[in-house]
């Protein structure tokens, strides 16, 4: 408790000399460069190295037989860090294809345990440990589904820790992908009463993730316009090359998807000036990669016969090469067109592709947005992921309960010292 | 008590090789919407190819080594990690490293890296004598000597052998034919020096064997403890092949510097 408000002394007085409007600091001004680099360590909150958390684990359908190709998937993974005395839960939401592990879900969870936070850290319901285990249909990309299978996983979490710690209050927050889940949830929770949170800060969300898809799919075009395989292929030897120069520094290969922004770190550092095509390519790629491991996860889990045969069975030690081949070179859009379309029509006949576009938006619970003091949101002016007509709507609905700063691009500032200290200040607050 | 080890080993082999029977079909197969033999081209090299003739049992091994890592070793190195405290692992960890410069030493000499050579060396001195036998890595301090990273694999790429078929060993990880016999020259050469240093200590055989067998244990739990490597964290169902390609990349770099 003493460590707590002292944090929040200290969050005042640097809020008071940093608060005046012009004086955001944050050093990258190209959102593509802030995309990728992120914050400069130096400028980032000081955290401890590591701390304290537990690996917890869900049989959320306990009765799910699991292809053996998925053998190593015995239940849903999340992670708990408790205080010792009683104290607010937050959950966190990661963003597409992220996982706990993720080098942004471990800083958040180190700064809010911190500032007096329980924390849980949940993985994207894109990512392929939800998918295979919490998602009831294993078909990600349809919002309202997610957030029922997030509901589900987070009563379930807070079920199995709730003897242990002591709770005064439930929190929410998430970014990118996490985020705009965070506000479905939010609204879900006003009928089932679970959790009652009394504050959901959104970080970056897509307000449309279609829109964001194709955005996002669109940066890898500037590089491989043809979309041929040998194109690529071309662009992802280079950035696996790019490993081999890295790999002294780091010691050892950070596998997470977080890697490829590595490399990309590296060069900048070594002083070569990468072009903007390639930075956008890059970040496409890392969508691209993260969109992959969702498509072939759900495809084999549904059965649906999108890559891999309908009714195959894959094995433990089949060879996976040749569908990493092809995995690779399916956009999310293509995913959205081919996949969950016509899934959800087979379950819905009357479904459009407008439709379902249009519920896993934003603009969908606009008025629930609009009426509901409690979510905030902290958004960047140059945030990739937003269409020009995204930040208004996001302007227009949350007015005073938007902190919309001048630069950061995609997340890049998430970390920044201002940024964190104003996060945990609009969190208690 | 080795051979009791490999026994283990062995069979543990042979029971996943089992489980990884194909399941029976219920309903016929239906080909793809987007199918390999369309999207891709047998006579291409793709980024993610990799010479692996034996990728099934590659593929085996590497499921087994990730259950090996669950249940066996990471119990194991957390067990350590609760008992010792951390300057200990750190104590540990420097003093294995010295001993292992040896490897460092002898390779760089065989590719005429004669800076490499000295600096080894170099460091092999100063952190035997002021270092307290290797227990703190005193060269690397302020800028110091930094820790060379040359092995009889790199010496064979570096005559011009390829790594061959890559190879996924038994608790030990990613390889190759190349990189595996490296690493069994190593091991000789690094245990024939035990053996000798060990006999410089004037111990009965027994001592001396329970000596050596200790200190074999320690190595390979500090191998673990220093690798942050952790099986299905990537959450990516192709990461064996990204480790694999990964790993072919980082030995040619390795070679090259």
């Amino acid at each position: 408790m003493k460590r707590f408000s002292w944090i929040l002394v200290f969050t005042l007085l640097l809020g008071s000399t940093w608060a005046p409007v012009g004086a955001y600091d944050y050093p990258i001004k190209d959102p593509y460069a802030a995309t990728i680099a992120g914050t400069p360590t130096e400028l980032e909150p000081s955290l401890p190295e590591s701390i304290d958390y537990e690996l917890l684990g869900l049989k959320v359908f306990p009765d799910r037989p699991m292809p053996d190709v998925f053998w190593y998937q015995r239940e849903f993974l999340y992670t708990l860090s408790y205080q010792k005395q009683a104290a607010p839960l937050i959950f966190v939401i990661a963003g597409t294809g992220s996982s706990f592990y993720a080098s942004s879900m471990i800083f958040l969870q180190k700064a809010l345990w911190q500032a007096g936070f329980h924390v849980i850290c949940l993985s994207s319901p894109t990512q392929m440990n939800f998918v295979t285990t919490a998602s009831a249909t294993c078909v990600p990309g349809n919002i309202r589904e997610d957030t029922q299978d997030l509901y589900r996983v987070m009563t379930k979490a807070w079920e199995q820790v709730k003897g242990r710690i002591k709770v005064t209050d439930f929190y929410l927050t998430g970014y990118s992908l996490g985020a705009s889940q965070s506000a479905f949830v939010s609204k879900l929770d006003e009928e089932k009463r679970v959790f009652n949170f009394k504050k959901v800060l959104m970080i970056n969300p897509a307000v449309s993730l279609y829109t964001s898809a194709r955005i996002l799919d669109g940066m890898l075009l500037r590089i491989v316009p043809t979309q041929s395989p040998e194109e690529f292929d071309q662009w992802f030897k280079e950035i696996l090359g790019g490993f081999g120069r890295i790999y002294k520094q780091m010691g050892q290969p950070p596998l997470d998807h977080d890697f490829l922004y590595d490399v990309y770190r590296h060069l900048l550092k070594t002083g070569v000036a990468p072009r903007q095509d390639n930075m956008a390519g890059m970040i496409g790629t890392v969508f691209r990669l993260a969109s992959s491991n969702m498509i072939f996860s759900a495809d084999v889990m549904a059965n649906y016969g999108l890559i891999v045969p309908k009714n195959s069975e894959l094995g433990s030690a089949d060879s996976l090469t040749d569908y990493f081949k092809v995995t690779n070179r399916v956009s999310f859009i293509d995913y959205f067109n081919e996949f969950l379309v016509p899934y959800f029509q087979s379950k819905n006949p009357g479904l459009t592709k407008e439709a379902l576009i249009e519920s896993t938006s934003l603009r969908s619970i606009e008025s629930y947005l609009r009426n509901s003091p409690k979510i905030v949101l902290m958004d960047n002016e140059d945030d990739l992921i937003l269409a020009p007509e995204d930040l208004a709507f996001l302007k227009d609905v949350f007015g005073s309960r938007a902190k919309i700063y001048p630069y950061g691009g995609h997340l890049g500032n998430m970390t920044y010292t201002a940024n964190i200290h104003y996060m945990i200040d609009v969190l208690k607050n | 008590m080795k051979r009791a080890m490999c026994l283990m080993l062995l069979t543990a082999f042979i029971f996943m090789a089992g489980c990884g029977t194909t399941p029976v079909r219920k309903e016929p197969e239906i080909p793809a919407k987007r199918p390999v033999s369309e999207h891709v081209k047998p006579d291409v090299t793709y980024a993610i190819d990799a010479f692996d003739p034996w990728e099934p049992m590659n593929r085996h091994i590497y499921n087994f080594n990730a259950i090996f890592d669950n249940y066996v070793f990471l119990p194991v190195v957390q067990a350590y990690e609760f008992v010792l405290p951390v300057f200990a692992q750190k104590g540990i960890t420097n003093f294995f490293k010295n001993l292992t410069e040896v490897t460092n030493l002898t390779n760089s000499l065989l590719q005429f890296k004669f800076v490499k050579a000295v600096n080894t060396f170099g460091r092999i001195c100063i952190n035997t004598t002021v270092g307290i036998g290797g227990l703190i890595d005193v060269a690397t301090l302020n800028d110091g000597i930094k820790r060379e990273d040359e092995d009889f694999g790199q010496t064979l790429g570096f005559y011009g052998l390829g790594p061959g078929p890559y190879l996924v060993l038994p608790v030990l990880g990613p390889s190759s034919v190349r990189d595996t016999a490296g690493l069994a020259v190593d091991s000789l050469v690094y245990s024939m020096m035990m053996s000798q240093l060990i006999a410089e200590l004037g111990m009965d055989d027994t001592n001396e064997n329970i000596l050596n067998y200790s200190l074999t244990g320690l190595y390979v739990i500090d191998k673990r403890h220093t690798e942050p490597f952790r099986y299905f964290k990537t959450g990516s169902p192709f990461e064996y092949d990204l480790i694999r390609r990964l790993y072919l990349i980082k030995r040619q770099f390795q070679i090259d510097n």
